[in-house]
């Protein structure tokens, strides 16, 4: 992580000989997000970035009356990316696990719905227990929860970890994959598309703290403290205010809140 | 037939003492810039050496190099393979035959090597039915047999126009002197023209491999853990970018084996025309 630190404070340096020593006022704040994890974020039809997470990030920005624009990146370089300065948050359904949290910091969770796992509709898989799944090749987006759940714990069962969410659905769908590990909502919304008729939930999981940590939050870097907390006040904010429930409303028929 | 030039007896002209030039400045401005990035990032790879991630990560690492080398001498045996037939077609008079490895060259060595991996892998995935009725699905289900099938079939394409390039360039008269020797086709081939064409291909040749070394990193996007892969896998648990570094240092230490490999190979191919 050194590296990522020198970087990090080489741009402050620069930072500093250009815009003298005063502490960083938020006007305006560039959000990092996927695009491809439907229904939280993706990219509709013309172009722009939609789903959950940019709804709550734009009105996130609107109760912090900072001026924000939401960029698209990769899910693999997020957290390098908003280290070396591209962005200065991650609104991406990231989960505020532990092992992130060693290298960035969160707000407050915005919302935490549990890991389930889908499998073709003539599977032979019964349940989610590793014994169920012991032999069995399960796919997962690479370096989230999901794919460390399958390694830390499904320990019987291979993985096969994928660039993107939109790749391991298709393995599954073709038949190279025995079952995927994924967000709940996340799958059973691809469940209701055509592509998705392949297959069916075998079950949701119940998630351990030290994989899956306390539910999505919003990722800064450790130095922004303050923006870490004008997210966390926002989101409590908007939570009061009506504003989070019109969102969830329209995306889904459940608080994805959670407990 | 010997000609030896006589020991010269004159010392060579004293170097005249070079100018100062813009361009020379300049030239050496970027030398430097060039040796202080080395210099750097052998120093970043120093200070940032984390025993606990290389005992960790080290073996994840030569798995990985093993995969990917396998897999690079897997493809270009099996791409060398398919060349012949597609070179002595790319040679054929016959325009129905030169056309179809016309085709087959043009396509491989005009799409981008990604696409045809992703064409190979998800595109058999569309025909996961046909593909099992005729036994044929255990190795398309197989991400490595498809990088390995990708790959193979690329650097077919660009080993057929090598080849085909090098028979060409063989002097016509060879051929008309192993004729007037009664020669056969296959015996002069054999004999007489490939051996002269291959020493003119064997440049080439080490350019394929080395290019095939680099693109074999592509595997890594179809979830085959070669080199690239497991640096991908080790970067997405530290968010490192030493890891990167250090696959850099791999590919290139490989390719320079490959370069010493072939120079060797070059002088003693080509022994008979030094002078």
């Amino acid at each position: 992580m050194k590296f990522a630190k020198t970087l990090v404070t080489a741009a402050a340096l620069v930072a500093l000989s250009l815009g003298g020593a005063a502490a960083k006022e938020w006007k305006k704040v560039i959000i990092g997000t996927e695009g491809a994890y439907p229904p939280f974020n993706y990219v509709d039809t013309d172009g722009k970035m939609k789903g959950f997470d940019v709804d709550i990030a734009l009105a996130l920005c609107d109760e912090m009356k900072v001026e924000c624009e939401v960029v698209a990146q990769d899910w693999d370089g997020m957290i390098p990316a908003l280290l070396a300065g591209k962005f200065d948050a991650i609104i991406a359904s990231m989960s505020a696990t532990d092992e992130r949290k060693k290298v960035i910091d969160f707000s407050e969770k915005y919302y935490n719905t549990p890991p389930a796992i889908v499998a073709p509709k003539d599977t032979d898989i019964k349940g989610v227990t590793p014994d169920d799944l012991a032999g069995k090749t399960i796919g997962a987006q690479v370096s989230t929860m999901h794919a460390d759940f399958v390694e830390k714990v499904l320990t019987k069962s291979e993985l096969k970890a994928y660039p993107t969410a939109d790749e391991y659905k298709l393995d599954l769908e073709n038949g190279r994959l025995d079952a995927a590990n994924d967000d709940v909502v996340v799958l059973s919304q691809w469940l209701k598309t055509e592509a998705g008729a392949c297959c069916k939930l075998v079950g949701t999981i119940t998630p351990i703290r030290e994989i899956h940590g306390p539910g999505a939050a919003i990722g800064v870097r450790k130095e922004d403290t303050d923006l870490r907390d004008m997210f966390s006040a926002a989101i409590k904010a908007i939570r009061a205010n009506g504003k989070y429930q019109e969102i969830n409303q329209k995306y889904f028929d459940f608080d994805v809140y959670g407990g | 037939m010997a000609y030896v030039d006589a020991p010269s007896t004159e010392r060579p002209p004293a170097a005249a003492r070079r100018r100062w030039t813009g361009a020379r400045v300049i030239g050496l401005l970027l030398m430097v810039l060039w040796a202080l990035l080395g210099v750097s990032i052998v120093y970043m790879l120093i200070v940032g050496y984390d025993p606990e991630k290389v005992a960790k990560y080290g073996p994840r690492i030569v798995q990985g190099i093993w995969v990917t080398l396998h897999l690079v001498t897997m493809s270009l045996l099996l791409g060398a393979v398919i060349s012949i037939p597609v070179a002595a077609g790319r040679m054929s008079a016959n325009p129905v035959i030169g056309g179809i490895a016309f085709g087959y060259s043009y396509f491989f060595r005009g799409t981008p090597l990604l696409a045809q991996t992703f064409l190979v892998y998800y595109g058999a995935g569309q025909f996961t039915d046909a593909l099992k009725a005729v036994g044929l699905w255990v190795f398309f289900r197989d991400a490595y047999f498809c990088a390995v099938l990708t790959f193979s079939l690329n650097t077919a394409a660009y080993q057929a126009e090598i080849l085909a390039g090098a028979i060409r360039a063989v002097p016509a008269g060879q051929w008309q002197a192993a004729d007037s020797l009664g020669l056969r086709h296959f015996t002069t081939m054999r004999k007489v023209i490939l051996p002269q064409a291959l020493i003119t291909a064997l440049r080439p040749y080490g350019n394929e491999v080395i290019l095939m070394i680099k693109a074999s990193a592509i595997a890594s996007i179809i979830t085959v853990l070669d080199l690239m892969g497991q640096t991908r896998y080790v970067f997405s648990k530290t968010y490192d970018l030493q890891v990167y570094i250090w696959a850099a240092v791999i590919y290139l230490a490989t390719v320079e084996v490959l370069r010493r490999l072939w120079e060797l190979m070059e002088r003693r191919l080509t022994r008979h025309l030094r002078r």
